[in-house]
């Protein structure tokens, strides 16, 4: 009996041991992007490294924002965030709505349409995407960016899911009651779908700003830049600014941190959702 | 009589068009948009792909040129084969790491939520600014700390990481592994978390070991888990593109052979060499693979469905 509670502790101790491991595998970047972002350039790469800086360098917070347009990209970056997630969920949520509770003639080809969709990755046509793009003469703007996002197949999908598990009772009464199917989407289906619209919110916030090779191809004016283009070229151009670097890239987690923080119930749910989909 | 029968019928069918017109009404915002800028390209791709097109001049059909110069281009076969080299490892290394994470975020154990978060971080943090972290701490230089480890607590000699042809698909393989295991542990957790406590208890009383249960009962029963992360696994890293242009591409961007993979190389012969017919071709190589995995997906599917 002894031996077994002794067992059970030495478990414990192994269990605890390597999530101390681990989560300082996951945090040990985090920790030094800060670090660094607080000294000199020069004392990025001293040895012994210095994790709480003696004399932190906040100057290298003010600096970054005259060094490059940080404000201006950071400015773009939010307002794509902002219309792209705003349109992805609006126009998901409605066709959604559609697939779920109405009856209508092609309804499983279009859907069919949208779900096989989902299987062939952006890379396959971000080629003709882009020349078709360019012919009505979207290249360079903030507009191409936006379609870009704001239509997928997944939000749709999402929805219609979460929809398919609202019982069809609840809107026979209400039309029965005489409401509209706009009246029925909007006073019904949405507020009952907060969990739903909550995971395409992250997912969408996440994706649009964090998003690389949409910005990459499209944008070429500087002024039009995103903050992840804006940061990787200000990499390429003072690669040895370390302290500026990291202060950018610090900043440039902030918000997604916030929103992470805020929505993370709804974001591990929505993650399951996805898999359950398979 | 029957004037009043097609009257009715008239008038069912007239409220059935209603009814159409609004659902069509409801759908129109998303599809119109979804039809225009995906459904096209990816009709236009195909179409590419068969075409000899430099974005400016008239297109050509040019038939299976472009797959055979493609097949016969070194490059491409190094960014396919790099591509293959990145998945075999990234996979199953992604894949354990996420299980072994699941299972011990699994346990009753204090402050279990925070160690959830710190795990799952990595996957939404911003790539460009964690991979110029990592390029710091994975610098070719002496004074890098992950060299620092290598050589003071490993006695090993210190590493050139990426910049290195012998080493570069390394340390994109580590970094890969390093921000996406959280998202497959939120996946582990959710198939560990539908497994029925009685089996264990089960188990216990006819006197098996933490390490029996685990073989006996949790890999079993997470089969149809595992094989949907080894998929998305597989998917994700076919299309795996900003890691390499990251961590390799040198201050212009520009990878080279021992780094190249398959979205790269579609992205430079698209915009830097606008051989667009080629560009197109390599997708549709892509798209293949892509495929294949998914239809080994649903037949996968159909399989657990029966069982």
């Amino acid at each position: 009996m002894k031996s077994k509670k002794a067992n059970r502790i030495i478990g414990r101790v192994i269990v605890y041991v390597l999530l101390i491991l681990l989560a300082l595998l996951m945090l040990v970047p985090f920790v030094w992007m800060i670090s660094a972002s607080l000294k000199f350039n020069k004392d990025v790469f001293v040895i012994p490294f210095e994790w709480i800086p003696k004399e932190p360098r906040w100057q290298n917070y003010i600096d970054i924002w005259t060094k490059i347009p940080l404000a201006k990209f950071t400015l773009n970056t939010a307002k794509l965030t902002l219309i792209v997630t705003c349109l992805q969920l609006i126009t998901s949520s409605f066709a959604a709505y559609a697939f779920a509770k109405l009856e209508f003639k092609g309804r499983n080809f279009l859907f069919l349409a949208y779900v096989a969709t989902i299987a062939v990755p952006w890379q396959v046509y971000m080629v003709p995407q882009f020349m078709f793009m360019r012919s009505l003469h979207l290249a360079d703007t903030h507009l191409a960016i936006i379609i870009l996002q704001a239509f997928s197949a997944f939000g749709v999908f999402l929805m219609r899911q979460f929809y398919e598990g609202i019982p069809d009772s609840l809107c026979e009464a209400a039309r029965i009651d005489g409401m509209t199917e706009y009246g029925i989407y909007a006073k019904i289906m949405l507020p009952l779908s907060k969990p739903a619209l909550s995971t395409l919110i992250i997912f969408t916030f996440v994706n649009t700003w964090n998003d690389f090779l949409g910005p990459l191809i499209y944008l070429t004016t500087e002024s039009k830049k995103t903050l992840q283009i804006g940061l990787k070229m200000f990499i390429s151009q003072y690669s040895a600014e370390y302290g500026l670097i990291m202060a950018a890239s610090v900043l440039s987690l902030i918000p997604v941190f916030i929103v992470f923080i805020s929505l993370q119930k709804y974001f591990v749910a929505g993650i399951t959702t996805g898999a359950v989909k398979g | 009589m029957a004037a009043e029968l097609t009257a009715m019928e008239r008038n069912m069918k007239r409220r059935q068009r209603k009814r159409d017109l609004v659902a069509y009404s409801f759908i129109a915002p998303n599809f119109i948009g979804f039809a225009v800028f995906t459904l096209g390209p990816i009709v236009l791709a195909l179409l590419m792909s068969f075409a000899e097109w430099d974005g400016s001049n008239q297109m050509k059909f040019v038939g299976l040129q472009n797959f055979i110069n493609i097949f016969g281009d070194d490059r491409f076969m190094a960014s396919l084969k790099n591509t293959v080299v990145y998945s075999i490892f990234t996979v199953p290394v992604t894949l354990v790491m996420a299980l072994g994470l699941a299972i011990l975020l699994n346990q009753p154990i204090k402050g279990r939520d925070l160690f959830r978060t710190v795990a799952f971080f990595p996957y939404v943090a911003s790539l460009v600014a964690v991979a110029a972290v990592w390029n710091m701490l994975f610098t070719p230089a002496k004074g890098g700390i992950v060299n620092q480890i290598l050589m003071n607590v490993f006695h090993a000699a210190p590493l050139k990481w990426a910049a290195s042809s012998s080493t570069v698909m390394l340390t994109i393989i580590m970094f890969s592994v390093w921000k996406n295991m959280g998202y497959y542990m939120v996946i582990y957790l959710a198939g560990l978390q539908g497994i029925s406590e009685d089996l264990y208890e089960a188990a216990s009383l006819d006197g098996a070991n933490s390490w029996q249960k685990f073989i006996h009962i949790t890999v079993p029963q997470l089969k149809p888990t595992t094989f949907f992360v080894t998929i998305m696994l597989t998917i994700n890293c076919f299309k795996v593109y900003d890691i390499v242009y990251m961590l390799a591409g040198g201050s212009n961007g520009v990878v080279n052979k021992s780094a190249m993979v398959l979205v790269y190389y579609i992205y430079e012969e698209a915009f830097r060499n606008w051989k667009l017919g080629q560009a197109s071709a390599s997708a549709l190589v892509l798209f293949a693979i892509v495929l294949v995995v998914t239809l080994i997906q649903f037949r996968g599917e159909k399989n657990y469905a029966n069982d």
